[in-house]
């Protein structure tokens, strides 16, 4: 403890993030769990990912859940991922229904939405997410640009690059700028979010979109650009899963750094950054 | 103290959260099951048809592939081998018997032999098929062009669907349609052979619809009627297909 010098805080409020942002941050913060889960309730329909251009060319699936019988009669799930076999009971192949009674499926129940098998309605709820958070990405890039959100906040600058080994450290030890620095994205952030933005949802959509079969007759062959129809089910689904593990370090980082200043700042704009002001 | 606070803080906020979670999945749920939600998530559906409507033009082609592409062999799913004892009198002879009626809204009411549909203008084209499910195979099909066909039968002006009645199963009888933009669309075709064969019953014998840039469940098997028609009111459940009666997508292009 240092009480033998005299610290002062001097409190101010940062205007952090514009209203469009504010609001196209939780467009996207509504829909992805949404795509997700439907998503998965999609794959439960045919739950084996391949790479090529069909699901049948000769070559096993690259990945597939499914469940298998014991002689005793209980069933028991299975995950086989490039020929090898994991027992997944209780969460893949596997896994309680609504009624607590073990039943055969790819993802569990509290996985998907709906919950129960519904093709259908799963499709529904994922098509018109995909409008919707597509419409989203498209607003949020034109106003990053236009605004020149992009150049000034996102993209690294030199000092961000020579600072890169430093800001990686402080990551690990979770060591978090304060005061004047916290009002810029450091490093590791910016490129965490460029990637998302600009690599991450854009190969989402674009192998969602290499699965429709009308989407397929746009330019004669694009498909195979990506290794066929399946390939890009298989990327679709892997891009998915890196998507929500960049949720799960960006809201862990949200709560490490100040869980309820940086949810205000999302919500009203304004984040308080607290200055020492040191006297003798 | 402050320890403390923080702790439970934190576990409010879990708590807050998966109680959040669990209310939210469980509204979701609930509102699938209304009839009025389904109806507004369709709006995807309907901007998917307009959005492809208006990229593709009326004759791109979905792409087709070497020969040497093929699937092994050509999985068959839904029905595969009607139950209706007519069709299997039929499938036992060969379907020299076989009829294929075109009506509805035409100014030439027919009915063709399987040699008639064979004599039509034909294309063959080696094509993946997309199942819903998420699977697809690729097959070699060989059919006269649907387009064909309707330039003889000649439809009405005020036709705007083609539906196609397949043999019965049992249950529901399977039926589907398509819009004129599709009907005239050079790979629509109402094929008789898969890979160099004639389609066997599994796939579809004798003549299966291939509709290559929408799904699957579009491609009905057994075709033994072909109905042109102004909407869907009165045909079954009025959705335009088996599939569509029990809340999948008419527009199956995504």
């Amino acid at each position: 403890m240092d009480d033998s010098r005299r610290k002062r805080t001097r409190e101010e409020m940062y205007y952090r993030h514009s209203l469009p942002v504010r609001i196209l941050h939780w467009i996207t913060v509504i829909a992805l769990p949404i795509l997700l889960m439907s998503g998965l309730n999609i794959f439960n329909a045919h739950p084996a990912l391949y790479w090529g251009k069909s699901s049948y060319t000769g070559a096993p699936p690259v990945m597939q859940i499914y469940s298998r019988e014991r002689n005793n009669g209980e069933l028991i799930g299975v995950t086989r991922v490039f020929g090898q076999e994991f027992t997944t009971t209780g969460f893949l192949g596997v896994s309680r229904n609504s009624l607590g009674n073990p039943d055969d499926r790819g993802f569990p129940s509290w996985l998907t939405l709906p919950g129960n098998r519904w093709l259908s309605m799963a499709r529904r709820w994922h098509f018109f997410f995909a409008w919707l958070l597509v419409t989203d990405g498209i607003a949020f890039v034109g106003y990053t640009i236009m605004s020149r959100h992009l150049r000034r906040d996102l993209l690294p600058t030199s000092n961000d690059w020579r600072s890169i080994g430093r800001t990686f450290i402080d990551h690990l030890l979770l060591r978090h700028p304060t005061g004047e620095a916290a009002k810029n994205y450091n490093v590791l952030q910016k490129l965490a979010y460029l990637s998302v933005i600009f690599l991450l949802f854009p190969l989402v959509i674009l192998n969602g979109l290499g699965m429709s079969p009308g989407m397929d007759a746009l330019f004669t062959g694009w498909v195979d650009l990506f290794g066929g129809r399946e390939s890009m089910r298989t990327i679709h689904f892997m891009v998915a899963w890196a998507l929500l593990a960049f949720v799960a370090i960006h809201v862990f980082q949200v709560i490490v750094t100040g869980f309820w200043n940086n949810l205000r700042s999302m919500i009203t704009g304004y984040y308080r950054i607290s200055q020492e002001i040191e006297h003798d | 103290m402050t320890e403390n606070l923080k702790l439970s803080r934190r576990s409010l906020l879990v708590r807050l959260g998966s109680g959040l979670g669990v209310l939210v999945l469980g509204g979701c749920q609930k509102l699938s099951e209304t009839t009025w939600f389904p109806n507004i998530l369709g709006a995807g559906e309907k901007a998917s048809y307009r959005a492809q409507r208006l990229l593709l033009s009326r004759k791109a082609l979905a792409q087709e592939f070497p020969e040497t592409d093929r699937s092994p062999s050509f999985r068959s799913n839904g029905t595969s081998k009607p139950s209706d004892p007519a069709y299997l009198v039929m499938a036992e002879n060969g379907f020299a018997d076989y009829r294929l009626l075109v009506d509805g809204l035409v100014e030439q009411p027919m009915s063709l032999s399987l040699a008639d549909v064979r004599g039509l203008p034909h294309r063959t084209q080696t094509t993946r098929h997309d199942c819903v499910e998420g699977w697809s195979a690729i097959g070699t099909w060989k059919g006269a062009r649907l387009s064909a066909l309707l330039e003889i039968v000649r439809p009405k002006p005020h036709a705007r669907y083609v539906v196609f009645h397949c043999a019965k199963d049992g249950r529901m009888p399977y039926y589907e349609s398509i819009d004129m933009e599709d009907a005239f669309h050079p790979q629509t075709v109402l094929a008789y052979e898969l890979n160099g064969k004639p389609v066997p019953i599994e796939n579809g014998a004798p003549i299966r619809l291939r509709l290559e840039r929408q799904l699957g469940y579009k491609m009905a098997k057994y075709v033994m009627r072909i109905e042109l028609v102004e909407n869907f009111t009165g045909i079954y459940g009025g959705k335009g297909g088996y599939w569509e009666d029990r809340g999948y997508e008419w527009f199956a292009g995504i």
